[in-house]
């Protein structure tokens, strides 16, 4: 309530700020009797923009540090004994803060506690009087400084512009850094994973089995990558070799073929179908497809296991499908008509149009498109979760359980986790292994795609 | 009576026509032809004779329907979802718009060449090899070879490519494209050599050379071309067709179209006070 009023004030204050720009711009330019450089309306936002942007820039900074100077002001009030145990000093703290917004704590309350809470009560009061004179203040004087320059020489709309732009980099600068921040910090705890294994075991051991860390004592298991890189390997193969054919030979029929009304119906269809949310796919597997399979291994007197990679790789493929022929059909569309034309126009069939012409001609970038569903299946992990099995052993046998990078590092994260171990850093260093090939697929995927399009402009 | 007051009186136009002063064998001739879109007539009972070893030229201002009934000629309306072709095209005793006919055998015969040059994303010896590999007409690798030179040869583009048949055809010039096209139509050795604005994408100098080559080709190949360029039907045609919103208004040879037109439609367009 009291957050929906404060909005509803600046919104209003603003809109007056807006007011009072077009008007003094219009009126300067009747009492000149000159035309202004830009219309109203970019007076009256650059007014805006000046009351919002030094105000708002206050007001940030306040959030940013004000906490830490009512803490350590607050940590006067406390008993040395406490103040210098940093354990006691969190608790002591947390306590207080509790009192101070009203909420109580638990047990005997000491009078120092209590004598802090209010401090800390009147300080939050005072500081957030302050703040809202300041932004205040700030605000008016940012209004009146552009106010005395707005002139028919000044530019209010090429300002306007730039701010704008100002926003959007700063938008796209936020993307770019948490995306830099979390491969930092992935990096950081793998870097730390590694001061306990060796990389060399890491990424050439063939024995995966990690101990728990709470048994502790007798060394620290194996970590070996191998036997999870294959696991992936082979599940995406798998995958590939189902979403592959199907995916592509769909598309082909869809761009080639289909009648306008078929690919108006069908298209949306195939991208709701890319929608569908991994784990019912899991799902599928586990409870429909993995049994299916394991009864037909057992007419046949094969020993195949319902959750194996033959399960997985198969549904994964499945659910690839839809995002194989969706952007394969989207690059078999982009081949200019004129090519089909060319084709037909000299008696070709249409299959033979497709072969010699249109799949030649898309050819890099339906590669590219492959590129990025191999990249899907790498990253892929609820199917793998239910129905891969869960055994990181080396095999090459499809229809045995195994695991894979991603099932392990879900492993490995969930329970009791103890962050200084390398039971549980292993999963940086498994996440920072997948990144890696992941990140180096759409790389070369994005550049085969990106040159197939110079192709045809 | 006039053509106008005929038209007021029954409903239907009657093209005016007029004859050769010397006689032509007709190659196609074209009875009743209509051509639907959806629901929309975008050509009304087009009937025209078209002479062998000569070129016909397709004038009239934009979407009167020339692109569509000279694709009525090697069915490439075919390819068009919703269109829907009535009439018969009748090349020496077949009917081309007969639905038995086998469009892949028609269109070796009848060739065509496009707007745009579209020469495929493969080297310039594989793109005039093309066609006579689907056709199996070549009998062996010499003869693909020879067809290649030959076709090229008769394109007027031989010299320039001789010594890099095996890079893209789609790295040459506009015009050599064009003429890359054109060689590729010839490949198959058709009889007929349909042209929608083949010259509109290129340079002037391109041009003539694409209209000399037609000149050429006009002594073996019966040619339709569909411009925009009154200077270049007069060039290059024999006999001129003038259409106008889907009616076929005039035909005769192109000296009297040009000269001597006999409809009003006709004189205001060649003379440029329509379209
Ligand atoms: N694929 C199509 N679907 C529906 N209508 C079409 C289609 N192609 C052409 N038309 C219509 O048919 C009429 C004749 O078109 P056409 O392309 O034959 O004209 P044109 O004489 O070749 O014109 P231009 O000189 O601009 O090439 C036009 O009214 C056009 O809108
Ligand atoms: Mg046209």
């Amino acid at each position: 309530m009291n957050t929906l009023i404060v909005i509803a004030v600046i919104l209003i204050v603003l809109s007056l700020v807006y007011q009072w720009g077009a008007s003094t711009s219009r009126s300067v330019a009747r009492s000149a009797g000159v035309k202004m450089h830009s219309r109203p309306v970019y007076y009256g936002l650059l007014l805006v923009l000046w009351c919002a942007i030094p105000a708002a820039v206050v007001y940030v900074l306040y959030s940013l540090f004000a906490p830490t100077i009512i803490n350590s002001m607050i940590l006067s009030y406390l008993p040395a004994d406490v103040a210098g145990d940093p354990q006691a000093r969190v608790s002591a703290m947390s306590r207080i803060q509790n009192l101070a917004s009203g909420f109580g704590a638990l047990g005997d309350v000491p009078d120092y506690e209590r004598q802090a809470a209010r401090a800390l009560t009147s300080l939050r009061w005072t500081a957030n009087l302050a703040i809202v004179a300041l932004v205040a203040v700030v605000g008016v004087l940012g209004t009146l400084f552009a106010r005395s320059r707005i002139g028919p020489e000044y530019r209010a709309r090429n300002r306007v512009e730039w701010a704008i732009k100002a926003l959007l980099i700063t938008c796209s600068a936020i993307a770019i850094l948490t995306t830099v921040g979390i491969v930092l910090s992935v990096l950081s705890e793998a870097l730390r994973f590694f001061t306990f294994v060796n990389p060399i075991d890491f990424f050439f051991g063939t024995v995966w089995n990690p101990r728990f860390s709470s048994t502790g004592s007798g060394g620290q298991g194996d970590f070996g990558l191998l036997p999870l890189l294959w696991g992936t390997i082979m599940i995406t193969i798998i995958a590939m070799l189902v979403a592959v054919p199907v995916g592509l030979m769909a598309a082909i029929y869809l761009s080639e073929y289909a009648g306008a009304k078929f690919r108006f119906i069908s298209k949306p269809l195939l991208e709701v179908l890319a929608g569908i949310p991994t784990i019912v796919y899991g799902f599928f597997a586990l409870v429909t497809v993995g049994p299916f399979f394991s009864g037909i291994g057992a007419a046949l007197g094969l020993d195949v296991q319902a959750t194996s990679a033959f399960t997985a790789g198969i549904v994964m493929g499945i659910m690839i499908i839809p995002f194989v022929s969706s952007l394969s059909d989207d690059i078999i569309s982009q081949v200019p008509q004129t090519m089909r034309d060319g084709s037909y126009g000299l008696g070709a069939t249409r299959s033979e149009t497709i072969r010699k012409v249109i799949l030649p001609a898309a050819l890099p970038g339906i590669v590219g498109a492959f590129l990025l569903a191999v990249s899907r299946a790498v990253g892929e992990t609820m199917i793998v979760v239910l129905a891969a099995g869960n055994s990181p052993v080396l095999t090459a046998n499809p229809f045995e359980a195994v695991s894979t990078v991603t099932v392990t590092i879900v492993n490995q994260l969930t329970g009791d986790t103890d962050f200084a171990s390398p039971q549980s850093l292993v999963a940086f260093a498994l996440g920072l292994t997948l990144f890696v090939i992941t990140l180096c697929l759409n790389v070369v995927a994005i550049y085969i795609v990106k040159k197939y399009r110079e192709q045809y402009e | 009576m006039s053509a106008v007051a005929a038209e007021a009186s029954t409903g239907r136009y009657e093209t005016i026509r007029i004859a050769d002063p010397v006689a032509r064998p007709t190659k196609i001739a074209a009875k009743e032809v209509y051509v639907h879109y959806g629901a929309k007539e975008a050509l009304h009972h087009v009937s025209i004779d078209i002479p062998a070893q000569a070129v016909t030229a397709f004038i009239g201002p934009s979407g009167c329907g020339k692109s569509t009934f000279l694709r009525c000629f090697n069915r490439m309306n075919d390819t068009i979802e919703n269109c829907r072709v009535d009439g018969v095209l009748d090349m020496e005793g077949e009917d081309l718009n007969d639905h038995s006919l086998d469009v892949v055998l028609l269109r070796a015969r009848v060739g065509m060449v496009f707007q745009k040059p579209n020469p495929f994303p493969k080297s310039i010896f594989e793109n005039i090899a093309y066609g006579p590999r689907i056709h199996g007409v070549a009998q062996d690798k010499a003869h693909l070879q020879e067809i290649v030179e030959t076709s090229l040869k008769k394109a007027g583009l031989w010299e320039e490519v001789k010594d890099r048949l095996n890079e893209p055809g789609t790295g040459l010039s506009g015009g050599q494209q064009q003429r890359l096209c054109i060689a590729r139509a010839i490949a198959v050795s058709p009889e007929v050599i349909l042209m929608d604005e083949p010259c509109s994408a290129l340079d002037p100098i391109a041009t003539a050379k694409v209209e000399e080559l037609i000149g050429e080709l006009r002594q073996n190949y019966t040619i339709i071309i569909v411009t925009h360029s009154m200077s270049q039907a007069q060039r290059v045609s024999q006999r001129t067709a003038y259409f106008h919103l889907g009616y076929l208004v005039e035909e005769g040879p192109t000296e009297s179209i040009f000269n001597n037109p006999q409809e009003k439609r006709t004189k205001d367009y060649i003379t440029g006070v329509f379209g």
